[in-house]
């Protein structure tokens, strides 16, 4: 053997065991998705279900297509995952530039900023279940103590409340709130990495020319952030349209936070109907396909200018 | 450089505000577990315990099991902890070698190695769901921790992967060509060169790993709900929320799953940051 077959060898043989386990437990599992998608499946057919004999199908599809409930839980994950990642990369970017210039105590400060993000999830859900509680907790007694409230707010199960004659989704901003609270640290750290690698002297040089802190903000440091914050913007869209853990831990899936996810677990568990699970699933995918594929063709088109 | 009055004052108004918003809620949760479930209840607002009230009975009757008038909390960690060490051990070995080549190594098939392993990272776990619920009731392995044990492998291998390549990668080659040219075979090689240079991003890997399985709350619910005996920490937590159990046995659980994840991530804070950000430096 040369050297060369040899490395191929030795690489392949490296990476079968990684490889091995995705295929098992993520590439068939996928690919089934996508069959039983077109199948008439449910839970109780699983014992005696086998390739020859599924019932093909285009009703799970169509029948998603033709759903309220489908189009319902949809744009209500296009709206929790498009405020969750504006808000979080928004907190993001104010927190890392108010933490740039050196003081003493940054890396403290720092790592306190990141305790939401490294908390277990169950944690974080069950101490804001806590805080939200109508009887017992905090921010209601705040409310009703000081704020004027007329009686707690039932934060967790209020698909709509008026405030000032305008009717809000509370529950659904509450989830909002909470995977901002959760994923803002990481947004921060990844801008804080950026600005660290933004040289100096730009910035000297436009202030001695007179720039305000506006316009350094806008012409010097936006441009610099604009391929991380697409990144992340991406990243954080992907995480929060598939979430699930977060969402099902506070509320469920009442007070008007059906996502997606959810609906996949409910199709899956509760109405036990497997080919309408793997249908909303597969749509899922489909859509997320799509944005990835948005993202490399605008991020490749920014290369070439 | 020194900013104005007004800037310093904005500056430190952020600064502030979220220090407060981050660990406001985590100490209130702390400080809840440490007081009867009475007095939360008749004094919501009375945020800082006098040291005579201070209860950690909570704590207690959280981990007796549920025959001695407990709520199993032990068995639920030694669950987690089964899941989140055997996941941390079999997905490091895999990513070890799995990474050596996606850095070092030519070989046929790379792109499309990599390139499978990388779009695992953002398929959307409830999607898998469906069918590995249905593919694991075929085979029987649901109700059983070996089967979740399986999908956390899974699931932390290409984030393992990936981060310990960036590690490789960062790595002088001169030190492994050394080796070679005094005739290392490969597996010599990877034991006594490179992973005693590799070791603090190992560690660091490991450590992610560690968190994601222990933090895992989807497939457990999925796959272990039915078997009492075999909940997980964070599943164990969510159940009992469903049952009235008193808020202060749950935070008390919260408060013992968050201690060691917020340990091990200070200890090793600079690692773990810089292989989580390294993609956003280039």
């Amino acid at each position: 053997m040369t050297r060369a077959q040899r490395e191929s060898a030795n690489g392949i043989l490296l990476t079968a065991p990684s490889l091995a386990v995705i295929l098992v437990i993520v590439i068939v599992p996928f690919l089934a998705v996508i069959i039983f998608a077109f199948a008439d499946l449910r839970l109780i057919d699983i014992p005696h279900m086998t390739l020859g004999n599924i019932d093909w199908t285009f009703d799970n599809m169509r029948r998603a297509r033709e759903s309220d409930q489908f189009w319902g839980a949809l744009s209500t994950t296009v709206a929790y995952a498009t405020l969750t990642t504006i808000g979080s990369i928004g907190a993001g970017v104010i927190v890392a530039l108010a933490m740039r210039r050196p003081f003493r105590g940054r890396g403290l400060i720092r790592a306190l900023l990141l305790v939401p993000y490294v908390l277990p999830v169950i944690a974080a859900a069950t101490i804001w279940r806590t805080m939200l509680n109508t009887q017992y907790g905090v921010i209601n007694a705040i409310g009703v103590e000081y704020l004027g409230w007329d009686g707690p707010i039932g934060f967790l199960n209020t698909t709509s409340r008026d405030v000032l004659g305008v009717p809000v989704p509370l529950t659904l901003l509450t989830v909002v709130a909470f995977e901002i609270w959760k994923s803002a640290p990481l947004a921060f750290l990844f801008i804080t990495a950026r600005l660290q690698s933004v040289p100096g002297d730009i910035e000297e040089a436009a202030a001695l020319d007179g720039a305000t802190g506006r316009q350094k903000f806008t012409q010097i440091l936006l441009p610099q952030l604009r391929s991380v914050i697409l990144l992340l913007s991406l990243l954080r869209f992907i995480w929060s349209f598939q979430n699930f853990n977060d969402i099902y831990l506070l509320t469920g899936g009442a007070g008007g936070t059906q996502v997606m996810a959810i609906k996949v677990y409910t199709e899956l568990i509760t109405r036990a109907n497997i080919g309408s699970a793997a249908s909303y699933g597969l749509l899922m995918s489909l859509i997320l396909a799509v944005l990835l594929v948005i993202y490399f063709v605008v991020s490749k088109r920014r290369e070439e200018l | 450089m020194r900013g104005s009055l007004g800037g310093r004052i904005l500056r430190w108004a952020v600064i502030v505000i979220a220090v407060a918003l981050s660990i406001g809620p985590v100490l209130y949760g702390v400080v809840l577990s440490v007081r009867p479930f009475s007095s939360i209840v008749n004094a919501p607002l009375d945020l800082f315990p006098s040291f005579a009230e201070m209860d950690f009975s909570s704590f207690a009757t959280a981990f007796r099991d549920e025959n001695d008038g407990g709520f199993g909390l032990g068995r639920f960690i030694r669950n987690s902890l089964f899941l989140a060490t055997g996941a941390v051990v079999i997905s490091l070995l895999a990513s070890i070698l799995g990474a050596y080549a996606a850095a070092r190594l030519r070989y046929t098939g790379r792109g499309v190695a990599n390139a499978i392993i990388m779009s695992v990272y953002l398929l959307p776990g409830i999607v898998l769901a469906v069918p590995l619920f249905v593919g694991l009731s075929r085979v029987g392995l649901t109700g059983n921790l070996i089967g979740l044990l399986i999908i956390y492998v899974a699931l932390t291998v290409p984030v393992a992967i990936y981060m310990i390549r960036n590690y490789f990668l960062s790595m002088p080659e001169s030190v492994e060509e050394a080796a070679r040219i005094d005739g290392c075979s490969l597996p010599v090689l990877l034991w006594r060169v490179v992973l005693p240079i590799a070791a603090p991003g190992v560690a660091a890997t490991a450590i992610y790993i560690f968190m994601i399985a222990w933090n895992e709350y989807l497939y457990a619910l999925l796959f272990l709900v039915q078997k009492r005996d075999l909940w997980t920490a964070p599943l164990g937590i969510a159940q009992l929320t469903e049952i009235s159990v008193p808020v202060t046995v749950l935070l008390a659980g919260s408060v013992v799953v968050t201690v060691p994840v917020v340990v091990l991530f200070f200890i090793f804070q600079r690692f773990l940051i810089s292989g989580l950000t390294v993609g956003a430096e280039k």
